[in-house]
């Protein structure tokens, strides 16, 4: 198909329709409403599910039952509307049905505003809904990383029976960038053996994540980390950027990868020996790779458009054996490439933080050039 | 070859419109781009601004601190973007909106009275074609035929109808700021 120019928002939208949508449920919020505006529009044309709920918790129930129906479902918001969401993300996961879900990222916490931000790493790897469970969350830098990943997500979704959540910042949501869409799949019924899809001829089937008896309970959650360590093996992605004789390692997903990607190959161009890990998946997030740089690297540089959240979990990777430095613009601010450009020129000159938690010294640093 | 053009105004100006044309015409080409709004809550009478990064290899981010191009609809973009153009670098200014001189004199700025055209083809909401046109004048990296052939290529069937006057505004602006650029010239 020939690339065309499309917005972050509507592509994620179609590609969705795409890969064979059936039902979306959600509620508008910017800036993401221009995935639901672009459904409201799409879905009844093809004759699919289309509900703007009357707010975001039953936008998240109404998932939970088509999901349980073996429905390709999904929602979509923003940050504070996630929030909402949280409760019903965590009975779709402990009931073991497949759902897909989009954050575009806005500035935090609270009601926030609506400027791009990458606050929402921590909920949605590492917590978000209550209890155990493990989650596959895509964080794509460009729009047709985007459509890519929004049609690999139902298929991880629906393999491992597990959320599948995209976080983009607002950035990726309103962006235009030439895309190829992919070929329209046509909508299946994937009749899953644990579907309750209507007891015709076979027997009754019960979905639910509630497991009065511990050991019942227990059984479920060592079988969704086993789920999870099959996902770990098989579905971490990342993107490279002149890593192979790089002294210095800049980790940054979405957005803030982007942006350091352009300062990387500044600082290449001035003779600077550095490189660019760029996560796709940040959950499974890639340890792996980040074990293997922290042999011959000399110092990581984590860039994020947050407080330091991605930050922990590249430092447990490299498990103290380099510094790992930290540069982040917060609160619904983008960094340009030459402020990276500056942090890489710091730490090539070997001024690194004194204390073993160098955010300190970046928020000394920040505030000093307010 | 990587060039980002940075253009700001008043909501209601057509300002993402007109970055967008350049993002198609840049497409088109064959070119890689990037074009990414930037807006307050208002629909009309806020700031708005686009960037369009136009490139031959991967974009890395859609957003520049410096921009080599510039093009202002209004005093306050006048005033805010005069001082963030590259060295050596150009700012369009639409000069029906600014009361004022340049104050650098180590950038090319040239003044289109935008709003006047714009008037004279017939609509004033013409402006932004206008200071397409006057970037054209320009910006080697692409033609002002190439930029016409996408707007007719992208326009909706039912738009098609205002292609003879969007032309005739982009031809006016390029027409004004090449004048004034040779008059510098010599």
């Amino acid at each position: 198909m020939p690339k065309e120019l499309w917005k972050g928002n509507e592509a994620i939208a179609e590609a969705a329709v795409r890969a064979g949508l059936q039902a979306y449920f959600g509620y508008p919020i910017t800036p993401q409403t221009e995935i639901l505006e672009y459904l409201s529009r799409r879905m009844p044309e093809l004759v699919r599910a289309f509900v703007q709920a009357e707010s975001e918790l039953g936008a998240i129930n109404m998932v939970y039952g088509a999901a349980c129906a073996g429905a390709r479902v999904m929602s979509s918001s923003s940050s504070p509307g996630m929030s909402l969401m949280m409760e019903g993300i965590s009975y779709i996961a402990g009931t073991e049905v497949p759902a897909v879900l989009v954050n575009v990222m806005r500035g935090g916490p609270g009601l926030g505003n609506i400027a791009p931000s990458q606050s929402d790493y921590n909920q949605a790897v590492h917590g978000g809904g209550h209890g155990d469970y493990p989650r596959i969350v895509l964080a794509p830098a460009t729009v047709q990383e985007a459509i890519d990943l929004m049609g690999l997500s139902f298929d991880l979704a629906e393999k491992y029976r597990m959320i599948c959540m995209l976080i983009l910042d607002g950035n990726v949501g309103q962006i235009m960038e030439p895309a190829e869409m992919p070929e329209m799949q046509p909508v299946a019924n994937r009749n899953f053996d644990w579907a309750t899809n209507g007891a015709v001829d076979r027997p009754r089937r019960i979905l639910s994540s509630i497991y009065i008896n511990p050991p019942d309970e227990e059984a479920t959650n060592f079988r969704l980390a086993k789920r999870w360590l099959e996902v770990q093996a098989n579905e971490v992605r990342y993107r490279e950027y002149f890593l192979d004789d790089a002294e210095f390692v800049i980790v940054g997903f979405g957005t803030a990868g982007r942006v350091a990607l352009s300062a990387v190959r500044a600082a290449r161009a001035q003779g600077i020996r550095v490189g660019l890990l760029r996560p796709i998946t940040v959950s499974p997030f890639p340890f792996q790779v980040i074990d293997e740089l922290a042999v011959r690297a000399r110092v990581f540089l984590v860039a994020e458009m947050n407080m330091g959240q991605m930050y922990n979990d590249v430092r447990i990777a490299v498990r103290g054996r380099v510094p790992v430095e930290f540069y982040g613009r917060t609160g619904g601010i983008v960094p340009f490439p030459d402020e990276i450009l500056a942090e890489i020129h710091r730490i090539a000159a070997g001024r690194l933080a004194a204390e073993a938690d160098p955010r300190g010294a970046w928020l000394a640093r920040m505030e000093a050039a307010r | 070859m990587q060039k980002e053009i940075l253009i700001a105004g008043f909501g209601g100006q057509g300002v993402l419109f007109a970055g967008q044309v350049l993002a198609y015409a840049a497409m088109d080409a064959g070119r890689v781009v990037t074009w990414i709004p930037s807006y307050g809550p208002e629909m009309r009478g806020g700031t708005a601004n686009c960037t369009v990064v136009i490139a031959d290899e991967e974009i890395g981010s859609p957003l520049v601190k410096h921009p080599p191009v510039v093009i202002a609809l209004n005093l306050p973009s006048f005033d805010k973007y005069e001082a963030l153009v590259q060295p050596g670098g150009m700012l369009v200014v639409n000069q029906s909106m600014v009361d004022r001189a340049a104050k650098r004199s180590d950038i090319t700025v040239v003044f289109v009275p935008g709003n006047e055209i714009a008037e004279e083809t017939g609509d004033r909401r013409l402006l932004n074609m206008v200071m397409v046109g006057a970037l054209l004048a320009a910006f080697p990296e692409l033609q002002l035929d190439d930029v016409k052939a996408a707007l007719k290529a992208h326009l909706p069937e039912k738009h098609q109808k205002l292609l003879p006057n969007n032309f005739a505004a982009m031809d006016k602006g390029y027409e004004v700021a090449k004048g004034q650029l040779e008059t510098a010239a010599v």
